[in-house]
């Protein structure tokens, strides 16, 4: 039953989104685009923004698939977010000296380290030292925020960030180049993510196994997988995802760092991952969602609309997230073994 | 099979201690190829325990494994697999959400150019399942299938792995006696083609139909060998519980009057919101027991839980004594109903592990007086109450206040027992009475449900043990799938009937 729900779900997906696909070209091409308010909807400038948007979201959800769906609950993902943010901003500025290229794939890695850190951090309290994951993912929101704001040197300024690279041929179709073909190298890497860690998790060793210790450790366990260094090696890779997200923020959105930069994005990731029952193109479909709504409020503010104040039109995205939730979190199913200890007897080592 | 064959495993004096519990103390077993041992034993004996050891879960505290003739040191699972070693757990060892194919492969996958081969994977099921007659459709979700088909994924499972020793850990509990039998003639199979198989059980029947030798296991300890051509049922169960036992509850015939609890077309969901109860309708009368058989899982939890109040019913009716008392609180219920509820999962439903016995045996009357005054607990009539129950029942305790976590199995039994009994009550729902607990009060259970009978109160009887229906019952209804597809009196009911029954076909169909 639950499966038919979830087919059913996808068709209108698949449909809602070729019908915007067919609006935005008319939009674009067509002497539709005159209309204020379709520009609002569907101008080239609205989707540019909801991919943008979308990214920190996208990583951050695949962050936490990779964790839950070995059965370590994450609710830390915006600490992991903020340290990979601001360990890519000291990396950029401490090599600013350096060809951009090179300094900005130095950020990249730093982020990558510096998320896969947390990670581990958050598997050690986890697994190891056996405390509730939802607090140890406090603790590392508290922890990245804390340190990030002490450490910052307020003068400290980024030269230069990611530019926009035009895959050859793709970007020349109208439209859908300029919104798909037309992006910076670590939007492609996001979406190339998605597909990467869908096929891995169903159809590779790792992600079945991976998927049995989220599910039914034990059962796991007596074949002869080690539960727990799955764990570990799931929570690093997904901190690291989570520490591209900041990366991202850092070196190809904005450019510089700010205090509290992630805004919530990791919350709001989460949201996305649950939104799209822990699967990567659910989650990256919701993570699109929530991406297209901050456009609105973005659009809605540029075109000037007055009829409603501005404040009503910035809770947009944080309405539409805590609507999704609300209405999908009895019809998901989240993995059955998450958040629980695994305890083995027999020899892990 | 000739002794000074070398076994091909061999568990050499495993001691096993748990935290204030020895689970195996000296245990000395010995396998060879192509034979059927049986492993006999009441619950808590230690059985699973040993075969965790052979099979890499649990570190013995002293004593060797040989397989093969050689020593071995079972790191974990893994190492068990290597060595031919396959085990079908008491608990199926299965994810749910996944297919049969993916539970069967996982741990040991088939991979081709990195990505898992999933029709290679499935064409060997169905190979296996042709060979040793395992039916099952490879691509069907575990969720999805019944706990007989989930047993022959586990079994494949081991299989697949090319198990060369098969541990069978109470494969029969969830079994009609009819699935028992076709699971009896698949061990068959696989000893002529040379497996051996350590086959568990506490089901004396099982043991002597199948087995090629016994070992009796008793409080973690080895208590005799036997050989199933000369043992009878009551020597294995002497062996097993250390003394002359009953097999059969001595009672009178029932004088059953008016209907105590009539359920009329009770319709109940699971907890997944399926339906688990559609339309069930039946009578307990005052002085009869009604015993309900079925496989677990076919609603016998939810019918329970509907009666006493714990789950909402969302169609028909449930009236006790003349009264309607369809979603009642299980309060009135208890007190307007006159009823009492001895619930299958004791830790969840019957006490509190971390009250002391005394506060547990006034569960379901601590606000009444004598053992409330105004708001506070009045403690010596709580005591007094509790020591005269701890006397009357036979709990073993060396203090009522000591918590009633700490006692055994069937001790914290007739504990709950006690504390439902001691009120005067016209109803009893027993759901399990006796799962998990040993011979000595399973025994002593079944007298006090028989005595409140004979008292004149109505019982229903759930149970997934075939025996205990057969032995308590008056009439005996059985549940399929949320009905009761047939009730019948005890005098006409045979084992092969109620299994019929179980497996879900109509009395008159041919099917
Ligand atoms: N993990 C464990 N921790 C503590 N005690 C245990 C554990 N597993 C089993 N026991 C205890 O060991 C004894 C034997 O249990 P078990 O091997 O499961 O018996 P059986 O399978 O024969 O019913 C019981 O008293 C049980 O409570
Ligand atoms: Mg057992």
């Amino acid at each position: 039953m639950m499966q038919r729900t979830l087919r059913i779900t996808s068709y209108v997906a698949i449909l809602l989104v070729l019908l915007f696909v067919l609006m935005t070209l008319l939009v674009n091409l067509t002497p539709l685009g005159e209309n204020r308010w379709l520009r609002i909807f569907f101008s080239v400038s609205a989707l540019n923004f909801t991919l943008r948007a979308s990214v920190p979201l996208i990583l951050g959800a695949l962050c936490g698939i990779l964790c839950e769906r070995t059965g370590i609950v994450n609710i830390g993902i915006e600490g992991m977010m903020l340290a990979g943010a601001f360990a890519a901003f000291v990396a950029k500025t401490s090599t600013n000296d350096w060809p951009l290229t090179a300094s900005l794939i130095f950020g990249v890695l730093v982020a990558l380290l510096v998320g896969g850190l947390m990670g581990l951090l958050h598997a050690t309290f986890a697994i190891r030292y056996r405390m509730d994951q939802i607090i140890s993912g406090t603790v590392l929101i508290i922890l990245a925020g804390g340190i990030s704001a002490y450490l910052f040197d307020r003068d400290a300024v980024a030269q230069g960030k990611f530019g926009a690279i035009a895959i050859p041929g793709l970007s020349q179709i109208p439209v859908l180049g300029e919104v798909l073909f037309t992006n910076p190298p670590l939007t492609y890497l996001a979406l190339l993510l998605v597909v990467v860690i869908h096929v891995g998790l169903f159809s590779t060793r790792w992600g079945l196994r991976s998927r049995a210790c989220g599910e039914h450790p034990r059962a796991a366990d007596t074949v002869g997988i080690n539960v727990n260094r799955l764990r570990y090696m799931n929570t690093v890779l997904g901190g690291m995802l989570a520490g591209l997200a900041g990366g991202f923020l850092v070196l190809e959105a904005v450019g510089q760092f700010q205090e509290g930069m992630t805004a919530g994005r990791g919350f709001i990731a989460l949201a996305a991952m649950i939104f799209g029952n822990w699967m990567p193109f659910g989650a990256m479909s919701a993570a699109l969602l929530f991406g297209y709504t901050q456009a609105l409020q973005n659009e809605l503010l540029l075109a000037g609309v007055t009829s409603v104040p501005r404040q009503f039109v910035s809770m947009i995205p944080y309405l539409v997230t805590i609507i999704a939730v609300c209405g999908f979190v009895g019809r998901v199913r989240p993995p059955a073994a998450e958040g629980q200890v695994y305890e083995q007897e027999s020899g892990s080592e | 099979m000739s002794n000074s064959a070398t076994p091909v495993l061999e568990a050499r004096n495993i001691t096993k201690l748990f935290p204030g519990v020895v689970a195996n103390e000296d245990i000395h077993l010995t396998l060879q190829k192509g034979e059927i041992l049986a492993l006999l034993g009441e619950n808590g004996a230690g059985k699973s325990t040993l075969m965790h050891i052979i099979f890499g879960l649990y570190r013995p505290t002293r004593g060797e494994i040989w397989v093969n003739g050689a020593p071995v040191v079972m790191k974990n699972p893994r190492t068990a697999l290597q060595l031919g070693i396959g085990m079908v757990h008491q608990h199926f060892q299965l994810v749910p959400v996944m297919s049969v194919t993916d539970n069967v492969m996982l741990g040991d996958e088939r991979v081709k150019g990195g990505f898992l081969d999933r029709d290679a994977v499935a064409a060997r099921i169905r190979e296996l399942s042709q060979k040793y007659g395992l039916e099952v459709d490879p691509d069907a979700l575990i969720e999805d299938l019944p706990l007989g088909v989930r047993q022959r994924v586990e079994i494949l499972k081991a299989l697949y792995r090319n198990a060369q020793i098969l541990i069978l850990d109470e494969p029969t509990a969830v079994l009609t006696p009819q699935e028992a039998e076709g699971l009896f003639a698949v061990m068959e199979t696989l000893r002529r083609q040379g497996e051996s198989i350590i086959f568990i059980t506490h089901k004396l029947k099982e043991v002597l139909r199948i087995a090629d030798r016994i070992m009796v296991l008793r409080g973690g300890r080895v208590v005799g060998h036997a050989d199933p051509q000369t043992t009878t049922q009551q020597q294995l169960a002497a062996m097993m519980v250390g003394r002359e036992v009953l097999l059969t509850v001595d009672k009178g015939p029932a004088d059953p009057g008016e209907p105590v609890l009539e359920l009329d077309g009770l319709r109940v969901a699971s907890d997944l919101g399926t339906p688990a109860l559609r339309g069930v309708s039946l009578q307990v009368r005052a002085g009869e027991i009604l015993g309900v058989a079925g496989v677990q899982g076919n609603g016998q939890t939810e019918l329970v839980e509907a009666i006493t109040g714990l789950r909402r019913v969302e169609g028909g009716r449930v009236v006790m004594n003349g009264t309607d008392m369809t979603n009642a609180s299980p309060r009135r219920i208890t007190h307007e109903g006159r009823s009492s509820h001895v619930p299958e999962d004791r830790h969840a439903y019957g006490m509190v592990d971390v009250y002391s016995i005394a506060d547990n045996l006034v569960l379901n009357q601590y606000y009444r007086a004598p053992f409330a005054s105004g708001i506070t607990i009045q403690t010596e009539p709580i005591a007094e109450h509790a020591r005269a129950l701890v006397d009357t029942f036979d709990v073993r305790t060396p203090d009522i206040a000591m918590h009633a976590g700490g006692l055994s199995g069937g001790n914290q039994q007739k504990m709950v027992v006690a504390r439902e009994f001691s009120r005067p009550i016209r109803l009893l729902i027993a759901a399990q009475p006796t799962r998990g607990i040993d011979v000595g009060s399973i025994e002593f259970i079944h007298q006090q449900i028989v005595a409140k009978r004979d008292e004149g109160v109505a019982v229903l009887l759930v149970s997934a043990e075939l025996d205990e229906i057969m032995a308590l019952s008056d009439r005996i209804a059985v549940i399929y799938k949320g009905e009761i597809i047939g009730i019948v009196n005890r005098a006409d009911a045979t084992r092969e009937g109620l299994g019929l029954l179980m497996a879900g076909v109509r009395p008159g169909s041919h099917e």
